[in-house]
């Protein structure tokens, strides 16, 4: 059945006044990091006065924008990987096993999600210098504090959604991989894990996001060697001038990756969600 | 392991019956009773040396009298009793007065931050529920927001929100003509606008794509059935889709809320280390208190009252939202 004509018109307007909200930034970011300095400094224009590269070249000799890059990369990367590792293992367990103490880690688990990150900031940071001074395992400031912090940020998340995408494979699949003489993680790995690779997908992105977006503790717990963009990109402002040329341009060459790679998985993420988070 | 071998082997010679199973069948129950425990062990000793052990010396901090002095050892720091906590609920005082006026500017930013990601995404997922031209562009488009790191996509509206050279003033001064003089729009009564703005252009794609991953739950048979029974395109949203997505909304809106309500990167990238007041989010706030006053004592009594009021409120939230589930079921 067409749908009526009011539902096609108010579709129509909605949708194209949300991509001009959406787009709205992303345009600025693009054409401001292609204009000279005079352009960004001085009142703001549409269009620029004339197209330049020179933004994406001073960039990496303004701030040392790449080592920022390795930095967030190797973080958010390992984090990932040990925060999906992690949430498979504990997810599987909730999904196939009944132990005394499954609602509790659960409820438990799930429950850190609401903690406000600045609860615990000040006191992480002194368990880390701590066990820094104890064991001499530096945690603060090293790359390892932070990505033992950001796993376990996505952790809950990752956790909840896949112990629902893990219920929605039949049971029946790794019961009969038991049977034929799998171990449980055999099991695991050789029948659910395949079946629920949306899922993962969806969660890893997740994770990753997270981390590379993270803020607060990247400002507090890192230092010059071990800085990630997300402090490095406030590095473009002089006291005279704020090079928002660069800093837009810095900012889209940071955001490339992460976008394209989302947006490839994408279609996981919908499905993840669909058989994970939603029921 | 050479001990007990030949005392199993004994065991199962002696007695042939349904006993010799015995010794083959304890170490794989016992191995099943445990692996639940050692597959989550990695998750536990993570939550627990970073959420929970943190949390509970936040709390213990929050009982003394812990300034930049002590901060070395603060072990050593003298007990306040209460003393953070009536500081921050005096409300006649300074210090409290910031505090409760921080905490309704985080509920009203909240509640309409919420309130509009979830309006947008749901109008969004529902239009979207056909298929049309262009449509899986402008989905991938639509997540754009949502992908971007934070700190590149904020840094972008603090550019666009400058006085002098930004966006903003340039259309609605320059070109619209709706005002007097240009607005400042990071500092000042504007500034909840701004943050309002940011956090909600941030927040619905969120909301999208889980109303979305709902939508694709409703079968198909009951939209065929409400159009044959005459429903039109209006109605059938009104009476299919819209009660079909409330157990996805219910966990949607708790989960808006709490990252609502927590977020620090936005705010903190859109104003810094201190926010105006029209727009003093808790988290900065707090924040501020900590880091910026250097009063960790305080600041941990607010961080520990600001997780009461989070527990309370998803309390009663899970308990009405699960009263309400039930109804709907009879």
């Amino acid at each position: 059945m067409a749908p009526p004509r009011s539902f096609l018109w108010s579709r129509r307007i909605f949708l194209t006044l949300l991509t001009g909200f959406v787009l709205l930034p992303v345009y600025v970011m693009v054409s401001s990091s292609l204009k000279p300095l005079a352009d960004v400094t001085g009142k703001f224009r549409w269009l620029p006065s004339g197209l330049t590269l020179r933004p994406y070249i001073d960039i990496w000799s303004t701030v040392p924008l790449a080592r920022y890059f390795v930095n967030s990369l190797i973080v958010a990367g390992v984090a990932t990987v040990a925060s999906v590792v992690i949430a498979v293992f504990s997810a599987y367990a909730v999904s196939r096993y009944e132990f005394r103490g499954k609602r509790v880690f659960t409820v438990t688990v799930l429950s850190t999600q609401m903690f406000p990150g600045i609860l615990f900031l000040l006191p992480l940071f002194l368990i880390y210098v701590n066990i820094g001074n104890a064991t001499g395992i530096a945690l603060f400031g090293s790359r390892g504090g932070l990505i033992l912090t950001y796993l376990t940020f996505s952790l809950p998340f990752s956790i909840w959604m896949l112990i629902g995408y893990f219920d929605s494979v039949p049971r029946d699949l790794d019961e009969a991989a038991l049977v034929d003489g799998c171990g449980p993680l055999g099991a695991l790995f050789r029948v659910v894990v395949p079946a629920a690779v949306p899922g993962i997908v969806a969660v890893a992105v997740y994770a990753f996001m997270t981390a590379w977006g993270e803020v607060l503790f990247a400002s507090v717990m890192t230092n010059d060697t071990t800085r990630t963009l997300a402090v490095g990109l406030q590095g473009y402002s002089t006291l005279n001038d704020v090079y928002w040329n660069q800093i837009m341009a810095a900012s889209l060459v940071v955001s490339v990756p992460v976008v394209a790679g989302f947006l490839l998985l994408q279609r996981y993420l919908v499905a993840g969600l669909t058989a994970g988070a939603v029921k | 392991m050479t001990t007990t071998a030949p005392a199993a082997a004994d065991v199962r010679k002696d007695s042939p019956g349904a006993a010799a199973h015995e010794p083959r069948r304890r170490p794989g129950r016992i191995r099943r009773i445990g692996l639940p425990y050692l597959l989550l062990l990695p998750a536990l000793i993570l939550e627990l040396l970073v959420h929970l052990v943190p949390m509970v010396i936040g709390i213990v901090m929050s009982f003394k009298e812990l300034t930049q002095f002590y901060i070395r050892d603060w072990g050593t720091a003298p007990w306040s009793n209460l003393r953070n906590y009536q500081v921050s609920v005096d409300f006649d005082a300074p210090v409290g007065e910031a505090l409760l006026h921080s905490f309704l500017v985080t509920i009203a930013f909240t509640v309409l931050s919420v309130g509009l990601c979830w309006l947008i995404g749901t109008t969004a997922a529902v239009y979207m529920q056909d298929t049309f031209r262009g449509r899986g562009l402008l989905r991938a488009l639509f997540l754009v927001p949502y992908a971007l790191p934070v700190y590149a996509a904020v840094i972008t509206w603090v550019f666009m929100f400058q006085h002098d050279n930004g966006l903003v003033n340039h259309v609605l001064h320059d070109q619209l003509h709706l005002t007097d003089k240009p607005s400042f729009w990071l500092i000042g009564d504007n500034s909840f606008y701004a943050l309002l703005t940011v956090s909600v252009w941030k927040g619905w794609p969120f909301a999208f794509l889980i109303v979305m991953a709902g939508l694709q739950n409703i079968p198909g048979e009951l939209y065929e059935a409400a159009a044959l029974d005459g429903a039109g395109r209006w109605q059938q949203i009104r009476r299919i889709t819209l009660p079909s997505l409330r157990p996805v909304n219910q966990v949607l809106v708790l989960v808006l809320f709490l990252w609502t309500f927590n977020d620090f990167n936005t705010p903190y990238v859109l104003f810094g280390k201190t926010a105006p007041a029209a727009a003093d989010l808790i988290s900065v706030h707090i924040y501020q208190a900590s880091f910026v006053t250097w009063n960790f004592g305080t600041g941990s009594a607010m961080s520990v009252l600001l997780l009461l009021f989070l527990l309370v409120v998803t309390g009663v939230y899970l308990v009405l939202t699960s009263r309400g589930r039930r109804t709907s079921d009879v």
